[in-house]
């Protein structure tokens, strides 16, 4: 009798458990966003579902450094959300040619992006492009204003400045002069190597040329560009070498470090933290008066998994990032993570609108491994995590280090053999 | 005569056990195998022999990541081995003993690390000897010890021996239980036996007690080998993914999880991954065999 009781109650329950879906559609967002789980949670999903009621959004993060690895187990076994967030460049590419990615070519909203903003989500020959552009992050130094005028130190424009600058900050002995550390590796490659770098390997120039195999790894600029970050492990704090990323984001934010070598997505985070007036300033050029190259780096967007049980709904939700309202809801809730659409977008961080407009100033330029040159294995992307490391730790000479990303590369992609 | 009757039940007690065990362990088992044994070629999985144990043993860079973890692994072992079940046959000794006090205080806080999970423990420690928030530095400060204070997790020379001491710390609890319980098991007449012959303290015990726990720590030992060829939580939860600094913390477990999940924009791959699980089943494999058959046979047991 009790058993009855027991399997009609599961039975009816399971009915009402459909009876509720079918009013309206579930998709499920996959991303390495973690931080910004309450942003989409409170500001960008209520504003989706209050013009689409019939569609329910979930936005479902991973820790950023296993995204790739449970993403591709979860397309693999078939249990991925509808909306999948987007790596820039090969990360995505591998995703659209083993088929988990759908084609977007044709959506309407597509039209509201310039070619370079497509150009992280699209083929090699530019016939697809499978994910939906959302924001690019820019490169730069943060620094604390405070610290500054307590020092009395100036903005740095020359490399020369800008040492002169760490020293007396270092002398001052209040500050530690960079909150960095060689713990987690990523930030020494992509907040130091690929921060400076632009400027030594003429940005595009330079990385364009790697691919094309007119330049090697070896060159001038890109062992200069090791050479300033070898520079850099005098300026950070004690036992920088068991530093990780979140202990240095604490060390600037609670003001006990004056510059922090950065990446734009910091801001939303160090606006929250930090209780002190920030400023923000691009890398430094070698002579005054020289061009200024900045990493500018299309950073994320979405996709649209290919089994998707429901793939019209999540392209109305695709149609909706391209819109002007999300571009400003996107940009404004998260400073540091600028649109890359066409529309007009205000930002309402001051911050956030000084380093986008170091666009006027200075030449953009992507991170220099990410397209092509981590096809491979190994990987250079993974590769020159080691190598920042080592030539800040001072285990490896920069010209060691430079002659090993030549090696990795060489050993598997043609135009360099 | 009597028809010698069918006996099903053998079958059917057997059988929940049988099938459990198959298909979470012997089912896995075969298909990682038979994985480690093709290849993707165009989104197809293509037989191609051993040829993945060719590259993982032959292709420069991965032999010299596979080397380097197998040697990482080894010294991590080692410094289990040569700390830890020294000091928990030497905890289980003095707990032993009928003079100290407060011993079943000091057994529980001995063992408590033992059941909190590698996370924990991981960032714990972590924090710990964090230069910049830990309390080690300060605490050694006080002793006026400062300078040997070091990012021991940060560099190369220090991080993989500071990640073993922690394994150590968190494992000690487990030989010093079992040696525990065989010490306890040894009767009294015995002991008091070799007392009336004059063997009383440090010599009672290595004379009388330590051949009768030999069998204990032989099984400690194997524990010990099979849970250190097989540790990668604690080398995660500190030091990433990447085994930093330089790969220097990378165990064979590490190796094969960048491998077979693939690390960032290293996509993984399950056919190496499945390869590297197989040369490490060999491993501990080789190492148990080695056990039961060199060792355990020819061990003397002893009944009272």
């Amino acid at each position: 009798m009790k058993t009855k009781l027991i399997v009609s109650a599961l039975l009816a329950s399971s009915f009402l458990g459909s009876a509720a879906l079918a009013q309206g559609v579930t998709l499920t967002i996959e991303s390495w966003r973690n931080d910004d789980l309450t942003i989409w949670q409170d500001k960008i999903i209520p504003a989706f579902e209050a013009e689409h009621p019939d569609i329910h959004v979930i936005f479902a993060p991973t820790a950023p450094a296993q995204y790739n690895a449970a993403l591709n187990a979860k397309l693999e076994g078939g249990t991925a959300g509808d909306l999948i967030t987007c790596r820039p460049f090969d990360g995505s590419l591998t995703l659209y040619d083993a088929g988990y990615l759908a084609d977007l070519t044709d959506m309407e909203g597509m039209s509201n992006f310039g070619d370079v903003a497509r150009s992280g989500w699209t083929t090699d020959d530019g016939s697809a492009t499978y994910c939906m552009p959302m924001a690019s992050v820019i490169h730069g130094f943060i620094y604390n204003k405070e610290a500054f005028d307590e020092v009395g130190v100036e903005v740095p424009a020359t490399v020369e400045e800008f040492f002169a600058v760490l020293d007396k900050i270092k002398e001052d002995g209040n500050y530690i002069p960079l909150a960095m550390g060689t713990a987690d590796q990523w930030e020494a490659a992509t907040m130091g190597y690929a921060n400076i770098g632009p400027n030594y390997w003429k940005g595009e120039e330079g990385r364009l040329g790697v691919i094309a195999g007119t330049m090697k790894l070896t060159d001038g600029g890109w062992v200069e560009a090791h050479r300033q970050l070898a520079r850099w492990g005098a300026y950070m704090g004690d036992g920088y070498e068991a530093q990780s990323y979140p202990d240095s984001q604490n060390l600037f934010t609670l003001g006990r470090a004056a510059i922090y070598p950065a990446g734009s997505w910091e801001l939303s985070g160090f606006n929250a933290q930090a209780d002190f007036e920030m400023g923000a300033f691009y890398p430094p050029v070698e002579n005054a008066g020289d061009d200024c190259y900045i990493s500018d780096q299309v950073d994320i967007a979405v996709g649209l998994n290919a089994a998707s049980p429901h793939p019209d709904e999540a392209k109305v939700f695709l149609d909706w990032v391209a819109s002007s309202e999300f571009a400003n809801l996107y940009a404004n809730s998260l400073p540091g993570f600028f649109s890359l659409s066409n529309h007009d977008v205000m930002m309402e961080d001051p911050l956030a609108q000084e380093i986008v407009d170091w666009r006027k100033t200075c030449h953009s330029s992507l991170r220099p491994f990410h397209q092509i040159l981590s096809r491979g294995t190994p990987g250079l992307a993974t590769e020159y995590w080691q190598t920042s490391v080592n030539v800040i730790r001072g285990v490896q000479t920069p010209e060691e280090a430079s002659q090993q990303l030549q090696d990795a590369l060489a050993s598997w992609y043609a135009p360099q053999q | 005569m009597e028809k010698k009757k069918k006996r099903w039940h053998i079958a059917i007690f057997l059988a929940p056990a049988v099938l459990v065990y198959s298909a979470l362990m012997i089912f896995p088992l075969f298909g990682t195998l038979q994985l480690s044994l093709f290849d993707k070629v165009d989104q197809q999985q293509v037989f191609v022999g051993l040829d993945n144990f060719r590259t993982l043993f032959f292709n420069e860079r991965w032999a010299e990541s596979f080397w380097n973890a197998l040697k990482n692994n080894t010294w991590f072992f080692f410094i289990n081995m040569l700390v830890q079940n020294p000091v928990g046959i030497m905890l289980a000794a003095i707990l032993s003993s009928k003079v100290v006090r407060f011993s079943a205080f000091f057994r529980t806080a001995f063992f408590i690390p033992t059941i909190l999970s590698f996370v924990i423990v991981g960032f714990a420690w972590k924090l710990i000897l964090s230069p910049i928030w830990g309390i080690a530095p300060d605490l050694l400060d006080m002793v006026g010890l400062k300078s040997l204070f070091a990012p021991y997790l940060g560099l190369e020379s220090t991080a993989l021996t500071t990640l073993a001491l922690i394994s150590v710390w968190q494992f000690v609890g487990i030989p010093m239980m079992l040696i525990y319980a065989s010490l306890l098991s040894i009767p009294d007449e015995v002991l008091e036996a070799a007392e009336i012959d004059g063997l009383t303290g440090m010599s009672a015990f290595l004379k009388i007690k330590l051949p009768l726990i030999w069998p204990s720590i032989g099984i400690i030992s194997i524990l010990t080998f099979v849970g250190n060829f097989n540790s990668f939580d604690l080398i995660y939860t500190t030091q990433g993914g990447l085994a930093g600094p330089n790969y220097s913390t990378d165990v064979l477990g590490s190796l094969l999880y960048r491998t077979f999940f693939g690390f960032q924009t290293q996509i993984g791959d399950i056919n190496m991954g499945a390869a590297l699980s197989v040369v490490m089943f060999g491993i501990i494999l080789a190492g148990v065999s080695f056990y039961l058959f060199a060792i355990q046979s020819r061990m003397r047991r002893y009944q009272f």
